[in-house]
């Protein structure tokens, strides 16, 4: 199983192929690429790095959209 | 009726022609919020960045409201408790809804949700560095404002009363204070629970209200948004046209010359003129 890595997304352990891309893991997660942003390890990953953002051992990464508040 | 129209409201480079903004919170569903917002007359509208569920993909979705509608969007750092969470959100906010637009809360505590001055003070020059267009929540401090404002704040938001308590504007003092002591507008942001709770807020001289649980927790919340427009407009008209003083006693509005013979008081009761003015200054 050297293919996985395991990282945290929204704070749930998740496996994910190692050398898998942040816009990879957007789509494969079934979201639309403008309806959500990114967060690796507390910094925001813009839009347009995603794609050259490979995801690393323990990544802790947020996935954040709007809801409805005041 | 002729129609009236009143200057707009000028943040961070935008014109509104409602003073009003509305919060997408708290719902029954997304067809009311829609309707809601729609009946409120806003322009702006505020939304809160939260985490984005697997698979959570619905036919029709908030975005999908607030773009349909053409409203600006005004998202929250709502929840944050400190500024680093704050700047984090604003940041992803920015980068979801491509707008410099931020509403910083940096709330102190849970139970009273109100505003921590030191991590607001902190957090609003950290976003204004980072080029974000801040619109503030803050107690109804003067000082604290002045400080906000000058940090480069881009409205300064005191809250009438805590968050969704609908107790309407408990220091109009302060928030009077405030709008005579700050150059950026100033937008009553929170406790207002009726209609003429914003118009209070907005006789006293305020640029605009922003509510959301007023509207949503409404048991009609739909009539509430046509009530909450119209106590904004009328609040505004009444602040425009200059009430009149207060007074201790009374002012006759018909002539007190030409009564019928024996009819009206004795000149010497008369407690006409100037003796009527407040004497204590309640106005």
């Amino acid at each position: 199983m050297s293919g996985l890595i395991g990282i945290h997304l929204n704070g749930e352990a998740v496996q994910v192929q190692k050398g898998l891309c942040l816009e990879e893991l957007v789509r494969e997660r079934g979201h639309a690429s403008n309806e959500v942003a990114v967060e690796v390890n507390r910094d925001l990953v813009p839009r347009p790095a995603r794609a050259e953002y490979s995801l690393q051992e323990e990544d802790r990464v947020e996935f954040v959209t709007l809801v409805g508040g005041g | 009726m002729e129609q009236w129209t009143d200057e707009p409201l000028r943040i961070a480079g935008i014109e509104l022609q409602s003073r009003l903004l509305v919060g997408t919170g708290k719902y029954a569903s997304l067809e009311q919020t829609e309707e809601a917002l729609k009946l409120s007359g806003t322009q702006m509208v505020t939304v809160a960045i939260r985490r984005l569920d697997a698979g959570a993909t619905e036919e029709r979705c908030l975005m999908d409201v607030v773009r349909a509608g053409g409203y600006h969007v005004l998202p929250n750092t709502a929840g944050c408790f400190d500024a680093e969470s704050a700047v984090r959100t604003a940041r992803l906010a920015r980068d979801l809804l491509e707008t410099d637009l931020i509403k910083l809360e940096v709330l102190g505590d849970p139970r009273t949700l109100l505003p921590d001055p030191v991590g607001t003070l902190a957090a609003t020059e950290q976003l204004v560095g980072e080029g974000f267009k801040v619109m503030v929540y803050t107690s109804d401090d003067p000082r604290l404002a002045v400080h906000l404002a000058d940090l480069g704040a881009a409205s300064v938001m005191p809250a009438g009363s805590p968050i969704g308590s609908g107790r309407g504007v408990l220091n109009p003092t302060n928030v009077q204070l405030i709008m005579e002591l700050v150059d950026v507008p100033v937008i009553v942001d929170a406790g207002v629970g009726t209609a003429s709770d914003v118009a209070v807020a907005m006789e006293l001289g305020a640029a605009g209200v922003l509510l959301n649980t007023g509207i949503a927790g409404a048991r009609d919340p739909l009539l509430m948004a046509r009530a909450m427009r119209a106590g904004c407009e009328a609040g505004r008209q009444a602040y425009l046209a200059g009430r009149i003083e207060r007074r201790l006693y009374a002012n006759a509005s018909s002539p007190e010359e030409g009564l019928i013979e024996e009819a009206g008081p004795g000149a010497a009761n008369s407690a006409g003129g100037d003796k009527g003015k407040d004497p204590v200054g309640v106005s």
